[in-house]
């Protein structure tokens, strides 16, 4: 099919009207340049949104209780609700198929010393599996272990910061430390995605929290990691089912939204992922709105550029060309266009995303970026559309008689 | 060469119909310098464009070497005009971005001629319509009569059995006129049969046979004194 001379005809055509080409060659780049920078931005909005609920499991729900502002079965509005061990209990033994992980907490800010640096840091006392929920990555020894929890050791795990602060360079597992006047076993170090704050934290076992601070069995918080096999709609169930069940057995009236509630991530992701399905609609409806732009501008360029070329076309004719050669020339000659102008906008498009990188990331872009297959999806639809753009008209220039080609000007 | 029976011809005008060749009989053999003499609208621009396959008539019969002109589609005509005619217009009709040396070229690429060997045939026609110094010039570089040089050199490159020219002198002045009639001279003196389209007395006298054209018929058909000169 490679058919050199008529390449070189094509040539020849285009660069002997550049005008028209660099016409119709911009109108398709323009087309491409603007779908790849919509298509970027949103990814970078999603890539956003993805970053945002990916520090900690995305299959959370915790429990937080406060002060009841409904009077229920006698008992006075204000009154203040305390989670305690029991509760723990019960929510561990009623929901056990529906969990995959399972932690209370006791939140403390405290003063932390070793030798003579010394700093305030907040303490998270927790279960073991607390380490699977806020994804901590332990860098040096270990995490809370049951054994841990069992004996109320007096053992603390630190993060990279608070090792940083206190111990600089120097090793700090097995090194003792005061904390609020208790001296604690450095156990483990760790390091979080989730920013220099979720590094300045400390974690000791929650029974060992309990019985140093008023020796009871209080607890600020229970996070539940839900079991990943519930689909969205089961896991947002499960905590409504969880919440009544909570509020009963605490005497909260049902409706008590400040005396406990239920924050479940599966609402959120299930907002979140309406959000950026809607997004991608508009993107697609936008796109594709630009695609057909582009696609009307190559017609209309194409059309006129046929009229333009009625005569020559005649000339041709009567030389002896056959029809097919003259459908041929401009169909080669338009998707050639159509190629080399897609490409120059795509890679115009693909280069300002990679300029931008991270630079709107106050405008919630991040990491703009194209997928190759939706651009080369689009530029096929192009060519495809340059090629149809150009055989329609041609193949009605290519019919008409010779004699009234050439009478054409 | 060709062969011409009762033809007809008419051209739609809105309901109407204007009826331009009312029965044309027509033999020219091959070799033959033929003139088509009338005033203008009188049908012989109609006459030659089917004559040339440019455009087809309604009734009556053409013969084109023998063969039988009838419901040609528009690739076997490209493939017969090709083969068998070159064309010389008023208004030269060269494309415009090629030069002087490609417009000569462009039949051979029709035939499937190899780059090389079209430019080469091309040069040769060039040198004889003594335009080879411009070769690499676009049209509007050339003088009216250098572009329809350029145009004969086209319609001959093909060594075509007849050569078909409409008003070729239209647009130049009377050196330059008699400039383009001797080329065509000199062509039909080697064999080629010429038909030529014009108004002008003079031009019409240097060809060897005049038909005079009225109304779409043939009032007149007769040999010019230069036949007797002539061989
Ligand atoms: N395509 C056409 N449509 C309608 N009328 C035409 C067309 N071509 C020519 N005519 C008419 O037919 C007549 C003959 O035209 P033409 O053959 O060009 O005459 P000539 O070449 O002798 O001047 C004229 O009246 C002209 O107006
Ligand atoms: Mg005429």
């Amino acid at each position: 099919m490679f058919d050199l001379d008529r390449w070189r005809e094509i040539f020849q055509s285009i660069s002997k009207n550049k005008l028209r080409s660099v016409m119709s060659g911009f109108t398709v780049a323009f087309a491409i340049l603007l779908f790849t920078l919509l298509f970027g931005v949103v990814n970078g909005l999603s890539n956003t949104f993805k970053d945002v609920f990916s520090d900690d499991a995305a299959n959370i729900m915790s429990v937080r209780v406060w002060k009841t502002s409904k009077p229920f079965k006698g008992l006075q509005t204000g009154r203040r609700i305390q989670l305690k061990n029991k509760d723990f209990n019960f929510v561990k033994e009623e929901y056990d198929s529906k969990i995959q992980h399972l932690t209370a907490r006791v939140n403390r800010n405290v003063n932390i010393s070793y030798k003579t640096k010394q700093d305030n840091y907040s303490l998270q006392a927790v279960h073991p599996d607390h380490q699977f929920l806020e994804k901590t990555i332990i860098e040096e020894g270990r995490y809370i272990n049951d054994r841990d929890l069992k004996e109320r050791a007096k053992v603390i795990v630190i993060g990279r910061l608070v090792k940083e602060d206190l111990f600089g360079e120097k090793p700090a597992i097995g090194k003792r430390i005061n904390v609020s006047g208790i001296s604690y076993q450095v156990i483990g170090v760790f390091s979080d995605e989730g920013g220099d704050n979720e590094e300045r934290k400390t974690f000791m076992p929650v029974s060992t929290a309990q019985m140093i601070y008023g020796n009871n069995d209080n607890l600020s918080q229970i996070v539940i990691g839900y079991n990943p096999d519930l689909s969205l709609d089961e896991a947002i169930a499960f905590g409504n089912k969880m919440e009544r069940d909570l509020r009963k057995k605490l005497d909260i009236h049902p409706d008590d939204q400040s005396a406990l509630s239920i924050q479940n991530m599966a609402e959120a992701n299930k907002g979140v992922g309406s959000f950026v399905i809607a997004l991608y609609f508009i993107v697609i409806f936008i796109g594709s709105g630009t695609l057909i732009a582009g696609i009307i501008g190559i017609s209309n360029i194409m059309i006129f550029v046929i009229k333009e070329r009625t005569k020559e076309f005649g000339i041709r004719k009567a030389l002896g060309a056959q029809p097919s050669s003259i459908v041929g020339i401009v169909v080669q000659e338009s998707v050639l266009i159509t190629t080399i102008a897609g490409y120059l906008g795509l890679s115009l498009g693909t280069f300002i995303l990679s300029a931008i990188d991270d630079g709107l990331e106050d405008y919630f872009i991040k990491d703009p970026s194209v997928s190759p297959g939706i651009v080369i999806g689009a530029t096929i639809t192009l060519i495809l559309s340059g090629l149809i753009a150009a055989y329609v008209p041609a193949k009605r220039a290519a019919r008409i008689k010779p004699i009234v080609a050439l009478r054409a000007d | 060469m060709i062969e011409i029976k009762k033809l007809h011809k008419s051209y739609p005008i809105g309901k109407d119909s204007l009826h331009v060749l009312k029965g044309i009989d027509l033999h020219i053999k091959e070799g033959e310098f033929v003139s088509i003499m009338g005033s203008s609208g009188s049908g012989k621009s109609t006459l030659l464009n089917i004559v040339g396959l440019l455009d087809e008539h309604d009734e009556g019969e053409y013969y084109l070497n023998g063969q039988l002109i009838d419901n040609l589609n528009e690739k076997k005509a490209a493939i017969l005009r090709n083969k068998f005619l070159g064309f010389v217009f008023q208004s030269f009709n060269l494309i415009s971005y090629k030069t002087a040396l490609e417009n000569v070229a462009l039949p051979l690429y029709y035939k499937g001629m190899a780059r090389k060997e079209r430019l080469k045939i091309a040069m040769d026609y060039l040198d004889k319509v003594e335009l080879k110094d411009w070769a690499n010039h676009l049209p509007n570089e050339l003088s009216g009569g250098q572009k329809q040089r350029v145009a004969i050199a086209r319609a001959l490159v093909t060594q075509p059995k007849v050569v078909l020219a409409d008003e070729p002198t239209g647009a130049l002045d009377s050196t330059t006129t008699d400039n383009v009639m001797d080329l065509l001279r000199d062509i039909n003196n080697e064999g080629m049969t010429v038909f030529v389209i014009t108004h002008e007395e003079e031009v019409a006298e240097q060809t060897k046979r005049i038909v005079r054209l009225k109304d779409g018929v043939i009032i007149s058909d007769e040999l010019t004194n230069i036949n007797s000169k002539a061989v």
